[in-house]
């Protein structure tokens, strides 16, 4: 390895030059989260009143009346979120797969092209995209146009995700696999994608982050409600919305509300993250 | 069959030896126990719903291209190209044109990709390398949270937290330091171009940085392992090693992000002023693409305004085709000389 | 390997997939109870409507109401494809969508509202006295500083210090931003000329801020600052606010009463002469308006449009008392009888 009594731990200049870089990239990382530690603890400060078990559980009340909740919010967001994952994961994985294993041709640079060009685009429009093929045509709003232009919102970050994981697992695997007489499908299947789960799943997890507190695309798709709805094709509550409204509302006691949401919002979102890290994530080493 | 191959192959030595190679895979199959019906199969159902999933996410771009051409139409036809360079928006007189949008637009996410890369790459570097298990992991995690921080309430903290900043502390700062400078002129109201600028920073720092980390954790361990033995330290691993082959990752994740900086909607329009002007100055006050639509789209009822709303929707697209284009441009310049 | 896809087998998040698809299995077989009337447009009207709604549903049995803010632009498009029952605008249509809405429309005044003038001058907490003229010149541009002798005019009691005026305007389109142009443009030639009337305008100077939430936060941070805000919002949240001289000479707060004032002196108003800006009489508040429910004169389900009307039919008479609750304007007596003569063409048999 080094020369006979050499010692090869780096002197002087080299040494301080590690210095740098060390404090600085981790200055980055503290400064970022603490900022994030200074918003949850704004959002909190003013939103934690407002929960208590009758806000989870209750449906809104309006002005002057006392108490309420978001609970249908809840289970709305529930529903649309998870309706809208249903659709974007399938084609969002299948679509990367397509990306990381035919990587090079004028089709998979078009799609890579389009995913970035889609991720810019204001969820408005989106929004605009969904009451048009999925509202108008049937006269009425439903959750199914807001959970398919939150699809539509997520599919960019899976498909970009979901390719880059598989090109991080290394080609050795893929070889391997090969060697061993296994078709394209089943290297693919049973030995890339689980090493590139984790990343995938990180994918899966940004686009669910991304997409809570969109509100803008569910002013013509969801449109939203203050009653209990699970059937999907009518209008339906949502979380993000009813902050929103409350949030630009002249009242006290609903910003208070909005608060209270935003906070629960933020709180679930973090309960995903953690259970995907801890059950899903597993630190791989490489070769 | 081995006529095909006689220029090539006059002894045929290839060909029987990709044959003897593909018999050797199949036997391999078998005794692991594919290569069965079911197995192919699958395989078959797998690569077409493959295509399928293409073709999906294909029609949906362009039926959303399409559909914001068609709603543009009226606009178009009243505007023209005039549409582009005109600075008036005045719904009364109906009268559109989309330059300060277009001008707000690219100056906030271009500053903010530029500051967001920059502190997304280190923290990403912190997280994958230097730093231990112990930190990396929640450290991580608080980062990717940021993510989930509905665009509502980074409106209302930068309304309320950073714009007071701005307008008491950083901008008379930034003023008296480099007031000389076009940049810092004018002004201070506390809202503007510089806080949106930061809000939007901050709103994609975390998908840079998770990103990134993911990345640059995947560079093969037996890259840094030689350098290692040569004698570099951690940073001269990092910077020789690691960030050029993760450099490609890198750069997609800047631009997922910067994506994401264009399309933003509501947090940029609580901070940014809302005014349809050209300045030079940050603390001036500006006015985006998405910002207008989202504040006057639910209001506008008369055709030629709500088609002129669109038509911002689809400069929208055009000028994010148009950044990544360029984008790309760049990586090939940089990717094709290291070959 | 085969352990990668243990996720499938992974227990909880099978079982949390199954409850999401039971829980929208349930929903799809669920029909709903009674008829749930579906309504959309101005925010402006969304706290009243929620509060006036819950009431009737409490006190008729079977008929629910759901009534969402997007705008009052939005209230009129969705109107006009027929996704909703009725649409709420702070703006009556106009002739130009009228005609796109193919069919019949009523259009009644439901409640009332005017716009606050919120300041922050350090040192003034109360008191700021601005005439008509005041207004228009600031948002014009040509006022630029609080010391101006045109303010300090009609402030004799205070001192106003050298401070430069920053305007805040709504940048979302709003029925406030509407009422408070029409204002602007009934009593400053220069200002109707120049940017005239409107949901959104050219504002000729100040910033924007999103909501009345982005224009109270914006005036209450920066000094010096002076914005227009709803007089619901301002009531609830003791915002700093100035005495408007009106027409007839006097300052007079924006209230509940000032407002009703300003109503009463115009007694015949209709979707086509709404205006109540700068109102004649000496309590009257010269900043306010109406706010409309847009319906179609010819249902074409008899049994909603029949809950319809009696819903309207309420909301313009019994539930005008729920109003001042809120923070609301109840609309005049005989503005009331005026509606209730609109709804009578409503066909529902």
């Amino acid at each position: 390895m080094n020369q006979a009594g050499a010692d090869p731990t780096p002197g002087g200049r080299r040494r301080w030059r590690e210095l740098l870089p060390v404090a600085l990239s981790g200055l980055c990382a503290g400064g970022v989260a603490t900022v994030l530690i200074l918003i949850l603890g704004y959002v909190a400060a003013q939103g934690f009143r407002a929960i208590s078990i009758p806000f989870l559980t209750q449906l809104p009340h309006p002005v002057g009346i006392a108490g309420g909740g978001v609970a249908n919010g809840i289970v709305g967001s529930l529903i649309i979120v998870g309706l809208a994952a249903l659709m974007a994961f399938p084609v969002g994985l299948l679509t990367g797969i397509f990306l990381a294993t035919y990587g090079r041709g004028p089709g998979a640079n078009l799609i890579r092209f389009l995913c970035d060009v889609l991720a810019s685009i204001p969820s408005i429009a989106i929004g605009l995209f969904a009451y048009t093929l999925l509202v108008q045509p049937f006269g009425h709003f439903s959750a199914i146009s807001a959970s398919f232009a939150f699809a539509v919102l997520m599919m960019p970050l899976i498909i970009r995700t979901t390719e880059q994981a598989m090109r991080g697992v290394p080609y050795e695997v893929r070889e391997a696999a090969l060697a061993l007489g296994a078709s394209e499908y089943h290297a693919t299947r049973r030995f890339v994608l689980p090493v590139a789960w984790p990343g995938v799943i990180t994918g899966l997890m940004l686009a669910l982050a991304r997409i809570t507190g969109e509100t803008a695309p569910l002013l013509f798709t969801a449109f939203g409600s203050q009653f209990w709805e699970l059937n999907p094709a009518n209008p339906m509550a949502e979380l993000s919305l009813q902050i929103f409204t409350y949030a630009i509302s002249p009242y006290k006691e609903w910003h208070e509300q909005a608060w209270g949401g935003a906070l629960i919002l933020i709180l679930s979102v973090f309960a995903l993250s953690a259970y995907a890290r801890l059950r899903l994530r597993r630190n791989i080493s490489y070769l | 069959m081995d006529q095909n191959n006689l220029m090539t192959d006059p002894a045929g030595i290839e060909t029987a030896t990709a044959q003897s190679r593909a018999r050797m895979r199949q036997h391999a199959a078998e005794s692991a126990g594919w290569g069965g019906y079911p197995d192919r199969l699958a395989a078959k159902l797998f690569v077409s719903a493959m295509y399928l999933a293409c073709g999906i996410f294909l029609a949906l771009v362009i039926g959303l291209f399409l559909e914001l051409l068609l709603n543009s139409l009226p606009s178009i036809r009243a505007f023209g190209l005039s549409f582009l360079w005109s600075s008036s928006w005045d719904p009364v007189a109906s009268k559109f044109g989309a330059l300060p949008f277009i001008y707000g637009t690219v100056v906030s996410s271009t500053v903010a990709i530029v500051l967001a890369g920059a502190i997304g790459v280190l923290a990403a570097i912190y997280l994958a390398e230097f730093s231990p298990d112990w930190v990396s992991t929640p450290l991580g995690f608080l980062i990717e949270l940021l993510a989930a921080v509905p665009s509502v309430v980074y409106g209302l903290w930068g309304l309320f937290v950073l714009a007071p900043i701005i307008r008491n502390i950083l901008g008379p700062f930034l003023q008296h330091g480099l007031g000389f400078l076009p940049l810092f002129t004018g002004p201070i109201y506390g809202v503007g171009m510089l806080a949106a600028v930061l809000i939007l920073a901050l709103m994609i720092v975390p998908t840079v940085a998770a990103i990134s980390r993911d990345v640059i954790a995947a560079v093969p361990q037996t890259q840094r392992e030689a350098m290692l033995a040569l004698g570099a330290t951690r940073w001269e691993v990092i910077r020789r090693v690691v960030l050029p082959t993760a450099r490609i990752g890198i750069f997609g994740a800047c631009i997922l992000a910067l994506g994401r900086a264009i399309g933003e909607t509501i947090a940029t329009t609580m901070v940014i002023g809302n005014r349809p002007v050209i300045s030079a100055s940050l603390f001036a006050p500006g006015y985006t693409l998405s910002s207008v639509i989202a504040n006057e789209f639910t209001e506008a009822t008369t055709t030629v305004y709500l088609s002129a709303l669109v038509e911002l929707g689809l400069l929208l697209f055009i000028v994010s085709m148009i950044v990544n284009g360029l984008a790309r441009l760049l990586l090939w310049s940089i990717v094709r000389p290291a070959k | 390997m085969r352990s990668s896809f243990r996720v499938l087998r992974d227990r909880s998040l099978v079982l949390s997939l199954l409850a999401v698809v039971g829980l929208v299995i349930a929903g799809w077989g669920s029909a709903g109870a009674g008829i749930q009337l579906t309504g959309a447009g101005s925010t402006f009207d969304y706290p009243f409507f929620s509060r006036a709604f819950y009431n009737y549903s409490q006190q008729h049995d079977g008929v629910t109401v759901n009534y969402q803010s997007i705008g009052s632009g939005g209230g009129i498009q969705q109107f006009i494809a027929k996704t909703i029952d009725f649409g709420a605008s702070d703006v009556p249509m106009n002739a130009d969508e009228l005609s796109h809405a193919g069919a019949p429309v009523l259009q009644i005044p439901v409640t009332l509202g005017g716009a606050a003038i919120a300041y922050n001058i350090p040192g003034i907490p109360s008191g700021l006295r601005l005439t008509r003229e005041n207004i228009a010149e600031i948002f014009l541009g040509n006022i630029v500083n609080w010391k101006d002798p045109a303010i300090q005019k009609n402030n004799s009691a205070l001192k106003l210090p050298d401070l430069p005026i920053v305007v805040a305007h709504r940048s979302d389109g709003s029925g406030t931003s509407y009422i408070f142009t029409d204002f602007l443009s009934a009593v400053s030639p220069a200002w109707k000329q120049k940017v005239g009337v409107g949901k959104s305008v050219q504002w000729p100077v100040g910033v924007g801020g999103k909501g009345n939430e982005g224009v109270a936060g914006l005036v209450s941070q920066t000094p010096g600052a002076i914005g227009y805000v709803e007089l619901a919002y301002v009531l609830q949240n003791q915002t700093t606010y100035a005495l408007v001289q009106n027409k007839a000479g006097s300052y007079v707060y924006p209230a509940i009463a000032t407002v009703k004032s300003a109503a009463a002196t115009k007694p015949n108003v209709s979707a086509t002469d709404f205006s109540i800006v700068d109102a004649a009489g000496a309590n009257s508040y010269p900043i306010s308006g109406y706010s409309w429910v847009i319906l179609y004169q010819n249902p074409t389900d008899p049994a909603r449009g029949a809950a319809l009307k009696a819903l309207m039919n309420w909301l313009v008479t019994t539930g005008q008392a729920t109003a001042e609750a809120v923070s609301y304007v109840p609309l005049p007596e005989n503005v009331q009888q005026q509606a209730v003569q609109v709804l009578e063409q409503m066909k529902t048999s």
